[in-house]
């Protein structure tokens, strides 16, 4: 009986070594856009995991454009009957994919990992179709984020602005000094992703849902939202000549090496700070975009997993799955990618100031009514509505002589032929 | 110079001389600006200006490139992918050009009804954006069990290039008398006797139009290339934009530009060492064509 | 038809009703291939596209037809009147300009020019670069904060200013100088080597009635190389409708969307906002307007040749 296990044993072995890729574990392909710094260490400690227990990991990065290239991409091979595992698909792109049948339930590892325990409502609702999830949250990020170099604000004598007054203030004394005031990238996402931050600020969390989830046409085509524009238009002035086509990146540079004073990023930005060694409070700070304290946009990265037929590659992706929500990867990934856990249950002490001051944030504004989704990453409404909100916004802000009252009725037009 | 000067030097022959020079210095610059920049430091891409020499020379830029840089999670520079287009491009090039150079035969000398309009289609059909075709090609390949491999890749190459291919070997044999196959064929020579023996020795110039036009147009492709490969066989051009986006911080412009100049330098050097052939087939054939 | 003319020798002649037939279909036989993969790869699918672009297809390919719904939207969308103005301007200013520096360096350098050989190659070279490659380089280049404007001045020219990359009202310029700067060497390039098929006799015989140089280039030469003219504008708008890449690289459409052709309109709708329907239908009236420009001229070209 024993020589007949080590028989069995010794077989089973150099099945492995004759065939690689043969039963004894699965594949896992994933497609993401993970390619600037500290994002692609997040993804190797991921795949680093996936690899310790047996799986294989074939990378299927593709980079550029805030995954526009990968989009294109994962609908292609999604026509062709061959989706990878896993991609990186977020917001309402989920549902749209889970509707045309793409999607396969996790039922199985979330009841068993009691995910609806895990993940604030909030979140778990964007990841679930007809009450199955199939997807899994990584991580949640804050957008409204500024992003400060003490330096040049200590030799200019200002302080960290908090409302929109005090930003055009102090923008105005760091202009003077011939700092850039804003680093910023002149593409339709980060011109919106500011957009975003001062709309919250302007219009408060309550009449953001009504514009941007709901799409209350009281509050789009209205004085505020032209006040909106106004003000958009006045923090974007502050923005260098220069700054058509920059990566977001770059212009994080920019505030690294003291060029410019401040930027409104998502916390995507803090992985580059970490990246190049930086430490939060001394070398750079974290605080909330002007006018938006207490209010939290979130922008939720997640794995949308595709309906496969190998039944061993099928254990590798619940493998993924579950491998996603440990608490060991959530501390190593998060702490990489500059966001916050999305596990509401997990000890921040291993993070930095700034997470948790967004760990803090996230939990009293999720009470208070301050949490948000950021309709400039997906996560309040459809790519199509967003694709027209970002055509009038970025129009709006390189447009010569802007105009805040047209330009909301053609915000209101472009979001109602959306519809 | 010199006898130029010994013939007088006319005011004109000087404006030519200087205009070709003056063009000779705006086409190279941009070259000339990837390179130094690739033997540059990071430090010194900063402080010195585009035209400026490296302060000190450094291969780490290709070095880097090469085998270390990160194209998403892999950081084993684009070496792999290097050989990934080699792979993909040989067999599109060779079979699209055979088919090239049979259709171009068929549709000068053995005209059948239809022949012109079949011409006339392929015209139209080279310029299709191929933004078009993405989804029902990835369809398509789907359903031949092609998807995502590198032979799937091959025939989108095929499909998209048979049109170019056989413009040029059309335009090519229609200046070769018909006299000489008519005479052929009263020697009992049949249709591939003809083509081997007769047209295929002298069209050295159109094939090497055919070659170097295929394999640039193939090696340079990203929009196929990143839609119908995947991971591991994806081609330079895809991982050369991954490496671009790939950045920490502060962007390694030497890295970037090695790895651009690897990726140009096969179809330079075909240029560089073919370029003649290429204009002289290609003239021969739009001459008479 | 013409295989009639074979006279079988008797011996032969057992086989020759079959190898007759044989010899028949080869040539359709050797075609065949060819045309199914262009039948489906280019005709099937144009067909499937302009049938999607009837439909209200968003994320993916759906039947529900809902008429001319999406040309009309598209005919109201601002984005869309500024991709089809730019490929306008910047196609007729990048073939325009292609011809002109082609025409004039391929002159020059028919003037027995030492050297010829290497600047042909130099001329030539950027041809072989991929679209990516020449829209980085050119997008740092002309960056003014690491380029061009950088280095006047680092050498005293302070005032030098050349923005052209981020203001919306030239960016779409700088594609046509990169553009312009890829694909103008390789027109020179086709020009000379027509007019290295000139008979120079007739030179001499002009020069002989007392005509001058520019005034026989302009009158003789010139006219004879209008298949030369009609290679080169085939290759260059194939160029143009194909500048996809370029724009990619350099601008992404931006700033704004001020830079954005119909082509990259297209991809952005199809993939990136998911409205197959409404990217179909900027596919459709992008062939229409190919096939409206390039069907004439295909047809007045093939003729003459017929005629010759």
């Amino acid at each position: 009986m024993k020589s007949l296990k080590r028989h069995f044993t010794a077989l089973a072995m150099s099945a492995c070594v004759l065939l690689p890729t043969s039963v004894q574990a699965g594949k896992v392909e994933v497609l993401h856009w993970w390619t600037s710094g500290g994002e692609a260490r997040a993804a190797k400690a991921l795949k680093q995991m996936m690899e310790d227990q047996g799986h294989t990991w074939k990378d299927f990065a593709v980079a550029g454009g805030g995954g526009e290239a990968a989009m294109t991409v994962l609908k292609s091979r999604a026509v062709s009957g061959n989706p990878p595992a896993a991609a990186q698909i977020k917001g309402l792109e989920i549902r749209e994919w889970a509707e045309l049948g793409f999607l396969t339930s996790l039922e199985g590892v979330a009841d068993n990992q009691n995910w609806d325990q895990l993940i604030p409502p909030m979140i778990s609702d964007v990841m679930k179709y007809e009450g199955q999830y199939v997807a899994v949250p990584v991580n949640v990020h804050r957008v409204n984020w500024l992003w400060v170099n003490p330096d040049v604000m200590d030799k200019v004598g200002v302080k960290v602005p908090t409302t929109l007054d005090e930003f055009f203030e102090v923008a105005d004394k760091l202009k003077a000094e011939g700092y850039i005031p804003l680093a910023h990238g002149g593409q339709p996402w980060q011109d919106a992703t500011v957009f975003d931050a001062v709309a919250l600020a302007e219009l408060g969390p309550e009449d953001y849902r009504k514009a941007f989830v709901e799409h209350d046409m009281d509050v789009i085509n209205s004085k505020k939202m032209e006040r909106v524009f106004a003000q958009f238009d006045k923090v974007m002035s502050y923005v260098d000549d220069n700054a058509a086509g920059r990566d977001w990146n770059t212009a994080t540079g920019m505030v690294m090496e003291g060029e410019a004073a401040m930027q409104i990023m998502g916390d995507w930005a803090k992985a580059e700070f970490t990246a190049a060694g930086q430490t939060p409070g001394e070398d750079y700070l974290c605080a909330p975009a002007p006018g938006t304290s207490g209010d939290f946009t979130f922008n939720v990265d997640s794995f949308a997993m595709f309906s496969l037929s190998d039944e061993e590659d099928v254990k590798a992706q619940k493998d993924l799955a579950r491998t996603i929500l440990k608490p060991e990867f959530q501390t190593l990934f998060n702490q990489n990618k500059g966001s916050i856990p999305v596990r509401t249950d997990m000890d921040m002490g291993d993070f930095d100031s700034c997470a948790q001051a967004s760990m803090d944030t996230f939990q009293s504004s999720s009470d208070d009514g301050g949490l948000v989704p950021s309709f400039s990453h997906g996560l309040a409404t459809t790519s199509h509505i967003q694709g027209q909100i970002f055509d009038v916004v970025t129009n709006f802000a390189n447009s010569d002589n802007p105009d805040p009252a047209k330009t909301t009725d053609q915000l209101a037009s472009a979001i109602q032929s959306a519809m | 110079m010199t006898d130029v000067v010994r013939r007088g030097v006319r005011p004109s022959r000087i404006a030519i001389y200087g205009v070709l020079l003056l063009a000779c210095l705006v086409y190279l610059i941009p070259l000339i600006i990837m390179l130094i920049t690739s033997f540059k430091t990071p430090m010194d891409i900063r402080s010195s200006n585009l035209l400026a020499l490296p302060t000190d020379w450094t291969t780490i830029g290709w070095t880097k490139a090469w085998a270390e840089a990160c194209t998403g999670v892999q950081c084993e520079g684009v070496k792999g992918f290097f050989w990934n287009s080699f792979k993909m491009a040989v067999p599109a090039v060779l079979i699209s050009t055979l088919l090239g150079a049979f259709n171009g035969y068929v549709l000068s000398k053995w005209k059948f009804r239809g022949a012109d309009l079949m011409f006339g289609m392929l015209l139209f059909g080279c310029f299709v954006p191929f933004q078009v075709v993405l989804l029902p090609m990835a369809q398509t390949l789907g359903m031949l069990g092609m998807a995502n491999t590198t032979p799937g890749l091959v025939l989108v190459h095929v499909t998209y290039g048979v049109a170019f291919t056989t413009l040029f070997f059309r335009n090519y044999y229609v200046a070769i008398p018909d006299a000489l196959i008519k005479a052929a064929r009263l020697d009992g020579a049949g249709f591939f006797t003809i083509f081997f023996r007769i047209l295929l020795p002298m069209s050295t110039p159109i094939i090497m139009v055919s070659l170097i036009w295929q394999f640039t147009q193939i090696w340079n492709d990203f929009l196929f290339g990143v839609v119908f490969s995947s991971g591991e066989s994806q081609p330079i051009t895809v991982a050369l934009n991954n490496l671009v986006n790939t950045s920490t911080g502060v962007k390694e412009y030497n890295v970037d530009m090695a790895a651009a100049m690897i990726a140009a330098l096969p179809t330079l050097v075909v240029y560089i060492v073919a370029g003649k052939y290429f204009i002289r087939g290609l003239t021969a054939g739009s001459e008479k064509g | 038809m013409e295989y009639r003319q074979r006279r079988p020798s008797g011996v032969a002649r057992v086989s020759s009703g079959m190898m007759d037939s044989l010899q028949r279909w080869l040539p359709k036989l050797v075609v065949a291939p060819t045309v199914l993969i262009i039948g489906i790869g280019i005709y099937g699918f144009m067909l499937w596209t302009a049938v999607l672009s009837f439909t209200d297809s968003s994320f993916l390919p759906s039947y529900n037809f809902v008429g001319l719904e999406q040309y009309a939207k598209l005919m109201e969308s601002q984005r869309w009147l500024v991709a089809s103005s730019n490929l306008a301007l910047f196609g007729g200013l990048f073939i325009g300009i292609c011809l002109l520096i082609g025409v004039v360096l391929a002159i020059f350098l028919d003037q027995r020019i030492r050297q010829e050989g290497a600047i042909r190659t130099i001329y030539l070279y950027p041809m072989a670069l991929s679209m990516i490659v020449t829209g980085t380089v050119w997008r740092w280049i002309l960056n003014p904060r690491q380029g061009l404007e950088k280095m006047m001045h680092d050498w005293g020219w302070t005032s030098f200013s050349f923005d052209w990359l981020v203001n919306p009202d030239f960016a779409i310029y700088t594609i046509v100088m990169a553009a312009v700067w890829q694909a103008s060497g390789f027109v020179m390039a086709l020009f000379l080597a027509g007019l290295r098929g000139v008979d120079s006799s007739i030179i001499s015989a002009a020069r002989v009635d007392g005509a001058s140089l520019p005034v026989i280039y302009w009158k003789l030469i010139l006219p004879s190389l209008r298949p030369v003219f009609f290679s080169s504008v085939m290759v260059l708008a194939h160029i143009a409708i194909k500048s996809f890449d370029l724009v990619m690289a350099m601008t992404s459409g931006g700033p704004g969307y001020s830079t954005d052709l119909p082509a990259v309109y297209m991809y952005a709708t199809t993939f990136t906002r998911g409205q197959i329907g409404q990217g179909s239908a900027s596919a459709m009236l992008m062939l229409g307007a190919i096939l409206a420009l390039l069907v004439p001229y295909l047809y007045s070209e093939l003729r003459e040749k017929r005629h010759d």
